[in-house]
């Protein structure tokens, strides 16, 4: 009964249309990522330029929520699910994170109230990841699935892309206003909110009624291949570095000022905004689980470079591969996983390996600053 | 139809975005008495970075509270010592960035480096041979860890060589961590042993740092932004107290010889790395609320020396 193997058979797709929701939904995706990218870039400069906070507070309020959204996934999935109300959950948490950017305005000086709304975004972003992407698995062919969720992390990544230029131009022409920021950030997700309540459907086909219980999510767990699926992922994502490790680590090599690691992630998000599309065609017609582990191959690759690399090809051919595991892996995962979950499952599935994923990589790059401290110098 | 309710909403938040962007911001506009007349470096006047204008400024030690002379040097933070003066000012682009400028008596540019990040302190020895800066850099702010780290400088200006960075500085005691943060250095007499702090796991130290061997030990644990005092004996510092606010810290001195630590009378948050005026007394800023002075020994009051200004130190004679 967990397996819907009957719906992923032709392997022949990846040039039919993509799905007016899928669109919506990239579209929505670019508008909040543009507002949260904006707020992530000129954060720290304004809890310490703008408020006074000392540079270790700061720490303190980045490091506490990775067990907070983890936990709102699994229960926003579930809740997604048993009302089989995804665009509720995901608008839920796409509204609650845009009204957070005015309770940044509101948090003033109070580091409790900062870290509330702090927290309060990483609920809204763990609560709409999972049904937003059961969504797109709902809506699209499942023989195109693949290139569905690759258009979406395009647009996505071209979100994150201009967020941060927009943040550093408006205080580039408005010094020290960093409430302009909130304030712009707040439009951009607001008309995000609007995009999706207007464009996006809920994917409200007559589902079995079967009783959604968190113990049927789990029990997906039971079937083979979903939990081989779930295995794999949160092992490859444990042996994973984190971004930033990538980045210091290349940055340490290349004895560049440190200043410039600001521009590193640019270089593998402008390849992973390129390669994402065709990327997921190819493992439409590939095989999307094969591509999914050619991406940690190409990571691999990568981690190679970062030991054994020089200069400009070591710069060039890190941030290549490293855009390239993105685009080989993030939405392609999710294309895996979709078709082996049943539809009126689908968010608690995905909200599953989520969690495991994101645990997965928090552990790892625990352990790793550990090792790091203790091994590297 | 929905396509003219985005369009219509994108207008409506557009123009209320610009509008409140336009809008002047809340403050009321900040109206000094300024007197006309070159800002020099001479002995007895205080100088400090004027808030109306975010240009050095300077007023007579003897009347504080009143006009004050403009110059056209634009600071975040300045520091004079040995009548020379060191401007830390904005270098903005669409990213942050600094610039340390070396100037002479009467205000003119020396020197300048260019500096990663957004200005924090600066400091000169007390005979100017020795500068050093902090600024802040947020560089990895487009990685998810959102991460965040001070850097500083020191640049000897007699043999020209220049550290751009602390963070190679062994610490005697303790192994190198990728965490470590320096900031707020001051010099002793000798141009070479200086105190500064450290971060590393979450703490805060007080080092004390030799900056030819580039190497330090610490001092003590949970002080910030130290100073000197002229007589070479004491350390101001802000400490981090229990408190919901930004500005969590209280000033204290530490007489290094009997390591004994007072707490000042100023219980405001101080979030500046003091200056001494002379052996008994500090200054400092506070945001908005311009520059005050209170005894180094923990008795007295706070008093208000500047309105409507940050950065203070005081051209000794």
């Amino acid at each position: 009964m967990y397996i819907a193997t009957a719906r992923q058979a032709p392997a022949a797709g990846g040039t039919g249309r993509i799905a007016g929701n899928v669109l919506a939904l990239g579209a929505v995706s670019l508008l909040t990522d543009v507002s949260s990218e904006m707020v992530t870039a000129i954060l720290p400069l304004y809890l310490v330029l703008g408020l006074g906070f000392s540079p270790l507070q700061f720490g303190v309020l980045d490091g506490i929520y990775t067990g907070v959204t983890a936990l709102v996934r699994i229960v926003g999935g579930h809740a997604a699910d048993r009302w089989q109300r995804r665009k509720l959950v995901a608008g839920l948490g796409y509204g609650i994170s845009a009204v957070g950017k005015l309770g940044l305005l509101a948090a003033g000086t109070s580091a409790t109230a900062m870290g509330l709304v702090l927290a309060g975004d990483r609920t809204g972003k763990g609560l709409r990841t999972a049904p937003r992407d059961a969504l797109i698995t709902l809506s699209s062919e499942p023989s195109a699935l693949g290139r569905a969720f690759g258009v979406h992390r395009a647009m996505d990544t071209v979100g994150a892309f201009l967020g941060p230029l927009v943040a550093f131009c408006l205080l580039w022409t408005l010094p020290a206003r960093y409430d302009v920021v909130f304030v712009v950030s707040f439009c951009f997700a607001a008309v995000g909110v609007l995009v999706l309540v207007l464009f996006v459907r809920d994917h409200r086909d007559v589902l079995p009624r079967v009783a959604v219980s968190l113990r049927s999510a789990f029990g997906l767990l039971r079937s083979r291949p979903f939990r081989r699926v779930c295995l794999v992922a949160c092992g490859l994502g444990f042996l994973t570095l984190g971004d930033g490790f990538v980045y210091l680590l290349l940055q340490k090599k290349l004895e560049v000022d440190v200043a410039y690691i600001a521009l590193l992630p640019l270089g593998t998000a402008g390849v992973y905004l390129l390669a994402a599309v065709p990327m997921g065609a190819l493992a439409d017609r590939a095989g999307r689980w094969r591509m999914f582990l050619a991406g940690h191959l190409a990571l691999l690759g990568a981690y190679l470079l970062l030991i054994g690399g020089s200069g400009i090809a070591l710069l060039v051919g890190v941030l290549l591969l490293h855009g390239l595991f993105y685009a080989c892996t993030d939405g392609v995962l999710m294309a895996v996983a979709g078709p082996l979950v049943p539809d009126e499952l689908r968010t608690s599935g995905l909200a599953l390996l989520q969690t495991g994923q994101v645990l997965a990589r928090a552990s790892s790059s625990v352990l790793f600053g550990a090792l790091w401290t203790w091994f590297a110098w | 139809m929905r396509i003219v309710l985005v369009i219509a909403a994108v207008i409506v938040l557009g123009v209320g975005a610009t509008a409140y962007a336009l809008r002047a911001p809340d403050e009321v506009p900040v109206s000094v008495a300024v007197e006309p007349g070159p800002v020099e470096l001479t002995a007895g006047r205080l100088l400090f970075v004027d808030d109306a204008s975010g240009k050095v400024a300077s007023v007579p030690m003897s009347d504080p509270g009143g006009p004050r002379r403009v110059s056209s040097l634009s600071c975040k933070r300045f520091y004079t010592a040995a009548k020379q003066g060191l401007c830390l000012a904005d270098r903005s682009g669409p990213f942050p960035g600094s610039v340390s400028i070396f100037v002479d008596q009467s205000l003119t540019e020396t020197n300048r480096i260019d500096v990663a990040g957004v200005p924090n302190r600066a400091k000169l020895s007390p005979d100017g041979r020795m500068a050093s800066w902090t600024t802040f850099v947020t560089g990895d702010s487009y990685a998810q860890t959102g991460g965040f780290s001070t850097r500083t400088g020191i640049y000897d200006r007699e043999t020209l060589l220049y550290q751009s960075n602390l963070e190679t500085t062994r610490i005697v005691g303790m192994k190198r961590a990728e965490d470590m943060n320096f900031w707020g250095v001051t010099f002793t007499e000798d141009d070479r042993s200086y105190y500064a702090t450290m971060s590393t796991g979450g703490k805060t130290y007080l080092i004390n740092g030799d900056a030819v061997d580039i190497a330090a030990k610490t001092v003590r644990e949970n002080a910030e932004c130290p100073s000197l005092s002229p007589d070479g004996k004491r350390v101001a510092f802000k400490k981090r107290v229990p408190g919901d606010g930004a500005r969590p810290w209280r000033e204290h001195v530490l007489d290094l010889t009997t390591m004994v630590e007072t707490p000042l009378a100023e219980t405001r948050g101080i979030d500046d790395q003091v200056v001494w005026l002379d052996n008994d007394t500090i200054a400092y800023g506070l945001p908005g609320e311009g520059i005050w002075a209170v005894q180094a020994n923990g008795e007295g009051a706070p008093r208000q020396l500047v309105p409507h200004a940050s950065s203070p130190s005081l051209v000794s004679g």
